[in-house]
């Protein structure tokens, strides 16, 4: 058997496949994290809550209203986001005047709102949602068994990673977002409207991590303490990466999911730990993080 | 007139009898009220198996009871640890320091009970831990001042390591929580599964929490051990169970056996995941009538049935209330012996006693958990398959390393 670095290949490719998978995962989360502080300068701490409380909408959505898999895809990221543009137009709008440290307590002191809340409803243990009929069983790829779902969640999160950096990057609107971030006055001297923007972002920014929560459902158990946790890793990501870089999110995303995968398999023990002494290096050789620009 | 003098003289007998019945009992009962400390994980990963239905299982405990001592109220104050050793220790000091508290109950993840429990030493109080798992609580950490109750990693393995073995599942992979109660619970089972005449074929170390065990499953896969040994708790094992179903780990002819599982897990986790795990547990709601009736009483006011924690909550604090009451003081070292003179038979704990280095010894059991067509309702989850006997389960005190014990 073909060896690398003393473990099989079968081995590597599989940790290298699952890597990937969890790398998606991050990849969309510092994304949400990337565009919101990109274009508002808000330091958005209750992303973890709102990648949960998507994951929530979906169990909740098909227990009491029956709404399937493929609809809760596409409802829950708008009802969840619509929930942020009510925050971002009646709570971060009155403060967007004051230090960038406001924004960041007022958005933590949410997550612990929602999190709290959905304990003392539900508990801790969390409960299961099933994993569409359509996405269950799994694929022989020759050197590992990848089950289907875990393959469906690379190949949608990449998407909705490339589509909104394809729609801030390369399209007249995200041109007038990026536009907006630099010199909101003379945009609104342009008659641009501003404000509904910066909503309407902080929206988007909040849609997507309710559709990384319905992503997830199936594949952990829903738990309101699920976001907490992973929050944590993805801001690590947002810093390699550089704040605000929409690209370098999406790519420090998936190398830290192969990074930490592939730790897994060498040193288990360091799995937690691997990402934040990148973190440490990167904020020690370049502090502006790998893609961001040099303040 | 005689008639008057002696009604009198009677009268005055009998209150002078009362009065003085109610100064003794009084004079022994400190601040004339029995103060009992809920200290327990109200809002993170072990609130399910403790927690606020904890809090219920104790204030049953002395509703039931009367809801005084001889006269003296029992009155009760309850925190949330957090998990956190520093909050635990701290807030059970600042009980005794400033409120007088007699007994701590709860006491659930075992990093704070060992921080508890020397601050309990070192003030001479009492404390009754029902949640916490590892047996190093009654071993090295042993207190003349605790007394653990409900199970421990010891019979865990014991139980459950040992019956998978005899089945024929001779070679083990280990996923291990990468902390002090982990590394308890591997070493128990390693030298259960080898004293069985199994081995060990690998095993992984992750770090605690761990939310994707998509990368250990895919190991353990390759390790080619026919049985993969979960020793975690909690929020790892609901995860590890729920990845190994996805990877298809049991369709592939390997097992899972987990090592500490509450039935808050298994609801969670659901029959279809769990279907004839092997598990041991200390009491299950559903095992005898004497067990169903106090259940069905406890869901009617929480809405889930008991955990064995929470049972064991109730438990101890009705044989701490009875040998208060038939002791007459709260003083803890008093209490503490009156505890252990009594042998404990009740809807909980079969042929208990609690021995010289505060284990209480009890019956387990070693249970499978039920098919989806087996079961009949949302929490029948179990089946009883034997009786592991109290004086079998636990470590032997020839064994201890508890100081309290000579050897």
């Amino acid at each position: 058997m073909t060896m690398i670095f003393g473990v099989p290949m079968a081995v590597f490719m599989g940790q290298l496949t699952l890597g990937l998978v969890n790398g998606a995962f991050y990849a969309l989360l510092s994304l949400g994290l990337a565009v919101i502080f990109g274009l508002l300068k808000i330091v958005n701490f209750a992303h973890g809550a709102q990648y949960m409380l998507g994951a929530f909408a979906a169990l909740l959505g098909f227990r009491y209203l029956g709404i399937n898999y493929w609809l809760a895809l596409v409802l829950v990221p708008l009802v969840i986001g619509g929930l942020g543009m009510l925050v971002e137009r009646f709570l971060l709008r009155r403060i967007a005047h004051l230090d960038h440290l406001y924004g960041l307590l007022l958005t933590f002191g949410l997550a612990l709102i929602f999190e709290g809340t959905l304990v003392n409803l539900f508990g801790v243990s969390g409960a299961r949602y099933a994993t569409p009929e359509i996405l269950q069983g799994g694929l022989n790829l020759g050197f590992m068994f990848l089950p289907t779902y875990r393959a469906w969640v690379l190949v949608a999160a990449l998407t909705m990673c490339l589509f909104t950096w394809f729609m801030i990057e390369r399209t007249r609107l995200g041109a007038y977002l990026r536009a907006g971030t630099e010199n909101s006055q003379l945009m609104q001297a342009f008659g641009v409207n501003v404000p509904l923007m910066i909503t309407l972002t902080y929206g988007f920014g909040v849609g997507l991590a309710a559709f990384a929560g319905v992503l997830a459902a199936p594949l952990y158990p829903v738990s309101p303490t699920m976001g907490s946790s992973l929050l944590i890793v993805v801001f690590a990501v947002v810093v390699i990466g550089g704040m605000g870089s929409i690209l370098g999110a999406i790519l420090t995303g998936l190398g830290m999911g192969i990074i930490e995968g592939l730790t897994k398999v060498y040193y288990p023990e360091a799995a937690n730990t691997v990402i934040f002494l990148v973190m440490i290096l990167v904020l020690m050789l370049r502090p502006a993080g790998l893609f961001g620009k040099e303040a | 007139m005689t008639l008057i003098k002696k009604s009198l003289a009677a009268g005055i007998a009998v209150a002078a009898a009362s009065s003085m019945a109610a100064s003794t009992a009084h004079a022994d009962i400190s601040d004339n009220e029995v103060r009992i400390g809920y200290l327990a994980d109200m809002s993170g990963t072990y609130r399910d198996l403790a927690g606020p239905g904890g809090l219920t299982a104790l204030e049953m405990a002395i509703a039931d009871f009367g809801g005084s001592v001889n006269g003296s109220p029992i009155v009760v104050f309850s925190a949330d640890d957090r998990n956190s050793a520093d909050v635990g220790a701290n807030t059970v000091r600042e009980w005794i320091d400033q409120r007088n508290v007699d007994m701590v109950a709860g006491l659930v993840a075992s990093s704070v009970t060992i921080a508890v429990t020397k601050v309990l030493e070192e003030n001479n109080s009492l404390g009754l831990v029902s949640g916490s798992a590892a047996s190093s609580v009654t071993n090295e950490h042993c207190t003349p001042n605790h007394i653990h109750w409900v199970y421990d990693t010891y019979p865990l393995a014991n139980g459950t390591a040992k019956a998978v073995v005899e089945q024929g599942g001779d070679s083990w992979f280990l996923l291990t929580a990468d902390y002090a109660f982990g590394h308890a619970l591997e070493a128990d089972v390693t030298s259960v599964v080898e004293a069985s005449g199994g081995e060990i074929v690998g095993g992984v170390r992750h770090p605690f929490p761990t939310s994707d065990f998509s990368s250990y499953i895919l190991q353990a896969q390759g390790s080619g051990a026919k049985i993969v040994g979960l020793a975690n708790a909690g929020a790892d094992t609901v995860n590890a169970i729920t990845t190994a179903s996805q990877f298809g780990l049991t369709q592939s002819g390997q097992q899972l056996a987990g090592l500490l599982i509450f039935l808050n897990d298994v609801h969670a986790l659901g029959l279809e995941a769990t279907q004839n795990l092997l598990l041991t547990t200390g009491w299950y709601w559903d095992m005898d009538d004497q067990a169903r009736e106090w259940s069905e009483r406890y869901f009617e006011k929480v809405g889930r049935m008991p955990t064995m924690v929470q049972a064991g909550i109730y438990s101890s604090t009705m044989h701490y209330l009875k040998a208060v009451e038939a002791a007459g003081t709260d003083d803890p070292e008093i209490v503490r012996a009156q505890m252990a003179e009594e042998p404990i038979n009740d809807f909980f704990a079969r042929n208990g006693r609690i021995r010289e280095d505060g284990r209480m010894v009890h019956d387990m059991y070693l249970a499978q958990v039920k098919t989806p067509e087996e079961s009949t309702g949302e929490w029948d989850l179990y089946e009883i398959l034997s009786t592991i006997p109290a004086e079998e389960a636990y470590r032997p005190l020839s064994e201890s390393q508890c100081k309290l014990v000579q050897n």
